[in-house]
């Protein structure tokens, strides 16, 4: 196995334990937000989609990778926008009245 | 242009690593959750930027038109979207992560076969893998979104050997990925066959989950995506992909688990339990024969809760369903002039996805701070003067807790019963998801009040205000 795989295995795995200690601690208040947050952390594959759009390796890839970084961008723009609309309406108590 | 050096974009991704990581820590209270998802946000920005500066751009207005099309269209799904319809909305996004990394992979692949080029053997693996679960999640949610959206029948759709038929199309999928890994001259029908029944199999692993069990299955969903993400950057070899994608993969499966608890049972169960299908038909639990229920006017209901020094208020989905959760804040505010208090018991399963309920009322103003999870609120029925139950049904079910013959035995409830008085309004005597009797209905100390849950608060609000 070559030590690029080898060392993201390690990397993804220290990740998940990373993430199950973070969202452990997330109250069900959040959940939602919570969701729709993450939902747009997992628009990361639009760097994957701008490396395989943007090289120059042939029309195919460009076609799949522009499809890729619009898809992903909906992911990204649209959680992250609608995570702020809902975070915004949380308000604790003095401030309502 | 001269392009980032490759080292000072190993740094631009692990800060955008460090962004996403203490966002999400931040979302863990409502007090910096605003915060940490804008940091996070700014770590998506990072990572873009140097992706561009970085990445030997060649076809920049290609890719500007991906990047102002898709996010114009993620920025007006965001900002028109309903709160009651956010569920959806999550479903969708999932689909459209899966499908990028489905094309991120499907690009790599083919890029490498038509230059003629051989793939490692792990780099196969994790393209085979991004295909499959980037393939499953897109239709998988799309299937969700249409059952939540009720494009199509909520129920649970189930036909003999269901689950032989996912079994031999996961195994077909197995050995064509298989082929395409170990055969390096393989021609690109086995790609083509693996994203197709990957594709089917996403459709046919959710058609047979009702509609009640959707928040389990959007939250598996958002799991997959970010699996799904992380294995695109394994086939690209980038450690910002792994991470961010790995964090949401803990993510959804930790809601996942969340859910499962929430309505005791096991995700296997959820997964290929078919609940929603034979409702109504389930053996077991009380009948109701024999026994009769009280119906309360507005105007009593309203001197009870007028003069209650304590209520609090379940509401299930039906209130959302009406749109009543303004009205809902409207009351608690006139029992609250009149001396009482007023607090809101909030199930895990309330609402349509994890955390639902919340948002919904957040929408209407209720402080975040009268929300009570189901373990911080169950000790206090016992000193509450009117519980108020709204459109909620099984979540408040006794029976889940005493009659071991019912199917909803052993899943954890709002003790409602232990109230000194029990308000509850309801559309009429029909059976929750469940499709189970509710023996609260008929307790001595429960009144109902039928109707429209909105038109009922409505005239409830004006009779306090007449009192």
């Amino acid at each position: 196995m070559s030590e690029g795989i080898m060392i993201g295995i390690v990397v993804f795995t220290l990740a998940t334990f990373l993430g199950i200690e973070l969202i452990q601690r997330v109250p069900p208040t959040l959940h939602t937000p919570l969701m729709s947050g993450s939902n747009a952390i997992s628009g990361i594959t639009v760097v994957g989609a701008l490396v395989v759009a943007g090289g120059g390796y042939g029309w195919i890839s460009t076609v799949f990778g522009v499809g890729a970084v619009a898809l992903a961008m909906m992911n990204v723009v649209g959680g992250y926008a609608v995570t702020n609309r809902m975070l915004q309406m949380f308000k604790k108590d003095e401030v309502a009245k | 242009m001269i392009a980032l050096p490759h080292s000072v974009a190993e740094i631009g991704y692990l800060v955008a690593s460090g962004c996403f990581i203490v966002g999400l820590k931040r979302l863990g209270s409502p007090a910096t959750a605003v915060s940490g998802n804008q940091l996070s946000a700014w770590g998506m920005a990072i990572a873009i930027v140097v992706t561009l500066l970085a990445g030997n751009i060649l076809e920049w207005w290609q890719i500007g038109l991906g990047l102002v099309l898709g996010g114009g269209i993620g920025l007006w799904m965001a900002k028109t979207v309903q709160m009651t319809g956010m569920p959806q909305m999550v479903a969708i996004l999932n689909g459209f992560g899966g499908a990028s990394s489905l094309l991120v992979g499907g690009a790599e692949f083919l890029k490498a076969e038509l230059a003629n080029q051989v793939i490692p053997t792990e780099t196969g693996i994790v393209i085979q893998l991004s295909l499959l679960i980037g393939a499953v999640t897109l239709t998988g949610s799309v299937i969700a979104w249409a059952k939540l959206q009720e494009v199509m029948s909520g129920q649970a759709i189930t036909y003999p050997l269901q689950k032989a038929i996912n079994a031999l199309l996961f195994v077909a999928i197995t050995g064509l990925a298989t082929y395409q890994i170990t055969t390096p001259d393989a021609h690109l029908a086995p790609f083509y066959a693996v994203i197709g029944l990957s594709l089917v199999l996403g459709v046919l692993l959710v058609i047979p989950i009702g509609g009640a069990d959707m928040p389990v299955v959007i939250a598996l969903l958002n799991s997959y995506s970010g699996v799904a993400a992380a294995m695109t950057g394994f086939v690209i070899n980038n450690h910002v992909l792994i991470i961010a994608g790995a964090l949401v993969g803990s993510s959804g499966i930790i809601l996942t688990r969340i859910m499962c608890k929430a309505m005791n049972r096991s995700l296997a169960n959820v997964l290929f339990g078919a609940f929603g299908a034979n409702a109504g038909a389930l053996p077991g639990g009380k009948s109701a024969a024999g026994l009769t229920v009280r119906t309360v006017s507005p105007e009593d209901a309203a001197i009870q809760l007028a003069y209650a020094q304590s209520v609090i208020v379940v509401p299930g989905y039906g209130l959302a369903v009406a749109q009543a959760q303004h009205v809902v804040r409207e009351l608690a505010e006139l029992i609250e002039k009149n001396g009482g208090e007023v607090k809101y018991a909030i199930h895990p399963v309330a609402g349509r996805m994890p955390g639902h309920m919340n948002v919904l009322l957040a929408e209407s103003n209720v402080p975040y701070d009268r929300l009570y999870d189901m373990d911080e609120i169950n000790p206090q029925f016992d000193t509450c003067d009117v519980a108020l139950v709204i459109g909620a049904n099984d979540v408040v079910n006794p029976a889940a807790r005493s009659d071991p013959a019912s199917p909803i035995y052993g899943m954890p409830i709002l003790d409602v019963d232990r109230a000194r008085s029990i308000i509850v309004m309801k559309r009429g005597m029909s059976a929750g998801f469940a499709g189970i009797e509710n023996e609260l209905f008929y307790h001595p100390k429960t009144t109902m009040l039928f109707g429209d849950a909105k038109a009922s608060l409505t005239k409830l609000v004006s009779e306090i205000k007449a009192l």
